[in-house]
């Protein structure tokens, strides 16, 4: 680690200020901490932001606005989210372990980065993402964890977040505070693709931080919704494939579908062209796997992940056929 | 090994054969087989409560005035040599004291390699270690950096600039078999098996199966990483470290430096997990070096990355197992061929073919293993080296075999368990595989599986039963020593450079010392972990037990000659000899008469000594070249396999274990429960990612690198025959690595009962099941 300089910021405004060009925000630094440690980052100094405000309000159309500073574990715990969108509950339930959840905080697990071993492995391996330009190893390494979505020739890690697959299939929208004014952005356009700069993962601007994450009130399908997570062990182990899905029926038919997949690409992957094939069709496993297959059409193998693609359609349709079932 | 040890062992094993039982130890039973009081109870481990206050001191946390840290610089390339290393940056760093690399370390000998030769070596590589150039691994330590913090010393460490001139470097298996080589000997077994015409019987089978299976390498990741607080003094080197070889360890420093052994001081009083890996590697050496370079204490405690990069693990194998039989199942042949990884300069053998020649009485036996050399780190033991990933192979093939039969898995073993040693004839101590299984069995509810695959589901799990083999020799080590001191008081103390990995070591011998010398156990001190105590061997081999505690019965029969000596004629027992009397109610008593003794308080008091103490020694184990000496468990495990997803949930474990006697029924089950729990990491999820384009280790995390969780662990039954072994000290064999043996067997084959595919490649990724 390099020698840095720690400040606990004493409201957002504070840790507006405080921030340098080489500042970072500290959340609850179960992910920077270990990244600085390893030298996969440097930074000039941390503004630890982890005590500010952390409450959950209920918005005046319905939703939730969650503070950044909340904890993963408290955010799971609370009733509101238990009750009306049991998809993130389980998510974050699926995360990390019961110590990391309560240190991480919602701002950090957005802003989580990559698993690959390449990436962490400073000296002695090559990746694009830390070092624009330098190669990358995973693509004819161990590449078991990486993406079948959306990848680049430059890079095909992952986004290793289980609670963005369900904000993601909740339409969450964070907002942002920065030098620059307020500003809102949809989570799904929050992260990036990597494309031919890997080493961008965001939208966020220099100085920005995330303040709140806002759920829009919920709806059948974010209610009768549920997050399905495939790995390597049963706990502490990242997703090789997550589906966070949800789903209303009228009349024998989906009127609503929400599909977001996890362990696929750099971002959490909504699915929409699965969902414009669900709308409509017979909630039967033979849609679910004709509309998952339309979205996986693109998907691109690496040498060590290619079980990933038939692994993402057969838990998509385990949890649609879940959900059909159990649809009211 | 050579074919000189094999003509010495062999030579050995036909004189001891035709030597009297009675003449060798455990000629004649141990007394304390039946005669026990603490013994065979549950008794909580004596080191517990310091534990859980905070209270025990780990070599990490040895305080020291003036400590400096050491944060280590690995190379990054496999092969070839250091052409340039730049450490001006690091050593203008904030807090450096210094830098040591080859250019500066001080002239040490290579490590003496660990053996049964000599018991103070404990060297897993015998590579000059920073003495030049040369880079022999991807992970080596090119640099140490010292400091005032370990803050300090990590930053500085990332500064060392280092160029390499790379040569090409030997990585990958696959290419590395075909320049294999083929060793004389396995540890002290003779490598080349063939007997009884193995190609005519596999000719004339009725039925046959012949398969290949792979099993990965595994690093060590016991919960302590590797640490050690080391300070020069008077040009005496004094060590506070982590290690399950006190003397070995010690004796090793003091060659390497060109020391006298006893100007080596090495404490070691607890161990936080050992499994093999606590031994003698590169980072106590380079810790020495690096602080008589500083002339300063230095303390080195390994990243969790460090670890895998310098302390070796299991190699990876690949195992082909034929079996021929019979239509009634017996076994016409077994082969069984196969590959591992060991380095030129790498002592640890992985014997993974020794399982096959001690389990099942086949016909006849056709058994080699090769070597592939790699330009890797060096490999170790690792909990059941060899019988690990043997059983896993030999038992998932007799699997393979009860199917093609269709005959009930247990009832193939039933028709051809051993009941001599198969190959060389030799009879056994004592073994009940069988009983094993039938207790295992019964607990499980074995007649509840459907022998025919696929055949039960729950919604989308389908539901399967296995069952498989474990093993592992019975070893007991010459040279360990006790010293037992009778205060005035008439307590007794036992003093011996033992080690402590949260076994239970002194716990178990404070039972055994109480029952042999008639005390209660509040009556008796155990104190071990310290080179300056009596001589120990390692704790390796599940030997530590069976040698301290033939140790404490010879000191206990010299104890008795000493005692009546000291009495005198003014006694009680006066004119009584040493076989007349007996260790009863904190003295000695007549066998005869009871009503003749007198405590060892009254004999001290009266002789006026304050105390009376004596050293016992382990001798030659000589019974193991006269009897064949395995210990045998039968695994039992049900498992869910999901259909959609390939993922296994191990539901349940069962393990029912020969090991003759149990000797505290906490500690073993402990025991028995951990080598388990190894087994199902090694089933499930346990693989060292090697990326052999350039040798690096890419799994250097526990994020990484998957041991079970908590929720990969299931219900577990820990069940034991508790049949006394009449050769053995206390009538026990080792227990410590057996639970780990035949355990991915047993998952591995209920996987396949569950869904009807067989998989042969360990971990089992739920990849390899959809």
């Amino acid at each position: 680690m390099t020698p840095l300089r720690y400040v606990r910021a004493s409201n957002r405004a504070d840790a507006l200020a405080q921030v340098g060009r080489n500042g970072r925000f500290l959340g609850g630094g179960t992910n920077l901490v270990d990244l600085l440690r390893q030298n996969v980052e440097q930074a000039g100094e941390l503004v630890d932001v982890s005590r500010l405000d952390a409450t959950i309000s209920e918005t005046r159309g319905g939703g939730l606005l969650i503070d950044a500073s909340v904890r993963n574990a408290a955010l799971a715990a609370d009733p509101r989210v238990r009750r009306h969108y049991p998809v993130l509950a389980r998510a974050l339930l699926a995360g990390a372990s019961a110590q990391i959840r309560n240190m991480a905080t919602v701002g950090g697990n957005i802003l989580q980065r990559t698993r690959c071993p390449y990436f962490y492995d400073v000296d002695g391996a090559r990746c694009n993402k830390r070092q624009p330009g330098a190669g990358c190893d995973a693509l004819d390494g161990f590449n078991r964890y990486h993406a079948i979505l959306g990848a680049s020739d430059q890079c095909v890690a992952t986004h290793p977040s289980d609670m963005c697959v369900a904000l993601a299939m909740l339409d969450a929208v964070v907002h942002l505070a920065g030098p620059g004014g307020d500003r809102s952005i949809s989570l799904t356009d929050f992260h990036v693709l990597p494309g031919a700069t890997p080493d961008v993962e965001t939208g966020l601007k220099p100085g920005e931080l995330i303040a709140a994450v806002e759920l829009p009130p919920p709806s059948a399908a974010t209610t009768n919704a549920d997050y399905r997570k495939v790995r390597d062990r049963s706990s502490y182990a990242f997703a090789l494939i997550s589906v966070a899905g949800g789903l209303a029926l009228a009349d024998g038919c989906v009127t609503q579908a929400r599909l977001a997949l996890g362990g696929v690409a750099a971002k959490p992957w909504r699915a929409t062209k699965a969902e414009a094939a669900l709308v409509g069709a017979a909630p039967t496993p033979d849609a679910f796997l004709s509309a998952i297959r339309e979205e996986l059409a693109g998907a691109r193998p690496l040498s060590g992940n290619g079980f990933k693609i038939d692994l993402a359609a057969r838990t998509t349709v385990a949890v649609l056929t879940a959900l059909a079932g159990a649809h009211p | 090994m050579t074919k000189l040890q094999n003509a010495i062992v062999g030579g050995v094993r036909a004189v001891i054969g035709h030597v009297p039982a009675s003449w060798l130890p455990g000629g004649t039973p141990d007394p304390l087989i039946d005669k026990r009081v603490s013994l065979g109870e549950q008794q909580s481990r004596v080191d517990g409560p310091d534990k859980v206050r905070g209270k025990a001191r780990f070599a990490a946390e040895v305080p020291m005035e003036g400590l400096l840290y050491a944060a280590f610089v690995h190379s990054t390339i496999a092969r070839g040599r250091i052409a340039d290393i730049d450490a001006s940056a690091a050593e203008a760093a904030p807090g450096v004291a210094l830098v040591m690399t080859y250019r500066n370390a001080p002239k040490m000998a290579v490590p003496p390699p660990i053996g049964m030769t000599n018991l103070k070596a404990a060297g897993n590589h015998i590579l000059p270690i920073m003495q030049d150039p040369e880079i022999r691994w991807n992970g080596q330590v090119v640099a140490v950096v010292l400091a005032e913090t370990r803050e300090q010393a990590d930053h500085a460490a990332t500064l060392v600039q280092v160029r390499y001139d790379a040569a090409p470097a030997r990585t990958r298996f696959d290419e590395g078999k075909a320049s294999a080589y083929t060793p004389e000997s396995i540890l002290v077994e003779r490598n080349r098996l063939e007997k009884g015409g193995p190609g005519r019987k596999f000719a004339e089978a009725a039925v046959k199966i012949d398969a290949v299976y792979t099993t990965p390498w595994e690093s060590h990741n016991p919960i302590e990483p590797h640490a050690a607080t080391i300070v020069w003094r008077d040009g005496r080197l004094i060590v506070h470290d982590a290690t399950q070889m006190i003397h070995g360890t010690a004796g090793s420093l003091a060659k390497i430096f060109g020391l006298k052994p006893d100007d080596v001081e090495l404490s070691s009083p607890y161990v936080g997990g050992g499994f093999g890996a606590k031994g003698l590697w590169d980072h106590q050496i380079l810790g020495a070096a690096a602080a008589r370079l500083a002339d300063r204490p230095v303390r080195v405690a390994l990243s969790r990355a460090s670890m895998h990069r310098l302390i070796g693990g299991r190699t990876q194998t690949e195992q082909r197992v034929a079996l021929a039989a019979d239509a009634d199942g017996k076994l016409k042949a077994l082969l069984h061929h196969g590959y591992g990884v060991k380095p030129l300069h790498s002592i640890c053998d992985e014997g993974f073919t020794l399982t096959g020649r001690s389990l099942y009485a086949s016909e006849s036996f056709d058994i080699v293993q090769h070597y592939v050399d790699l330009d890797l780190l060096a490999n170790s033991f690792m909990r059941a080296p060899g019988e690990a990933p043997g059983t896993f192979a030999i038992e998932c093939a007799m699997d393979e075999l009860a199917h093609a039969l269709g005959m009930d898995p247990i009832e193939l073993r039933r028709r051809n368990v051993a009941t001599c040693d198969p190959v060389s004839g030799a009879p056994h101590s004592q073994s009940a595989m069988m009983e094993a299984y039938d207790l295992g069995a019964a607990r499980i509810g074995w007649d509840r599986r459907i022998a025919q695959p696929g055949m039960r589901r729950e919604g989308e799990w389908l539901i399967g039963m296995g069952c498989a083999t474990g093993t592992f020799p019975f070893m007991r080590m010459p040279g360990t020593s006790v010293r037992i001191t009778i205060d005035a008081n008439g307590n007794a103390h036992v003093a011996s450079a033992a080690h402590e990995m949260g076994m239970g070591t002194a716990t178990v011998q404070r039972q055994h010392a109480a029952d042999r010398l008639g005390l209660p156990v509040d009556r008796v001190t155990v104190t071990i972990g310290d080179s300056r105590l009596p001589f120990a061997s390692f704790a390796g081999g599940s030997s530590q037990t069976a040698s301290l505690a033939a140790a404490i019965s010879a000191a206990s029969s010299k104890l008795v000659t000493d005692l009546l000596r000291l009495a005198g004629n003014d006694t009680p027992l006066a004119g009584l000899k040493p076989g007349e009397v007996a260790f009863a109610d904190g003295g000695l008593r007549s066998v005869e008469d009871p009503a003749r003794q007198e405590s060892f308080a009254s004999i001290l008091r009266r002789s006026g000594r304050g105390e009376v103490s004596v050293i016992g020694e382990s001798g030659a184990p000589l019974e193991i070249m006269k009897y064949a000496m395995h210990s045998t468990s039968a695994n039992f495990c049900a498992v869910r396999v999901s259909e959609v997803t390939g993922e296994i949930r191990v539901d349940r474990l069962v393990g029912a274990f020969d090991c003759g006697r149990i000797l505290n029924a906490k500690t073993a089950t402990s025991q028995f429960k951990g080598g388990m729990i190894m087994g199902l990491g090694m089933a499930l999820t346990e693989e060292t990612l090697l990326d052999e384009r350039t040798g690096r280790i890419m799994s250097t995390s526990l994020a990484d690198y998957h041991v079970p969780v908590h929720l990969d662990v299931p219900d577990m039954d820990v069940l034991w025959t508790d049949i006394p072994d009449p050769r053995t000290p206390l009538g026990a064999r080792g227990i410590g690595e057996i639970g780990t043996t035949g355990v991915a067997a047993a998952i591995a084959n209920a996987v396949f009962n569950a869904t009807g595919k067989r998989v042969r490649d360990l971990p089992l990724t739920l990849d390899r099941l959809i």
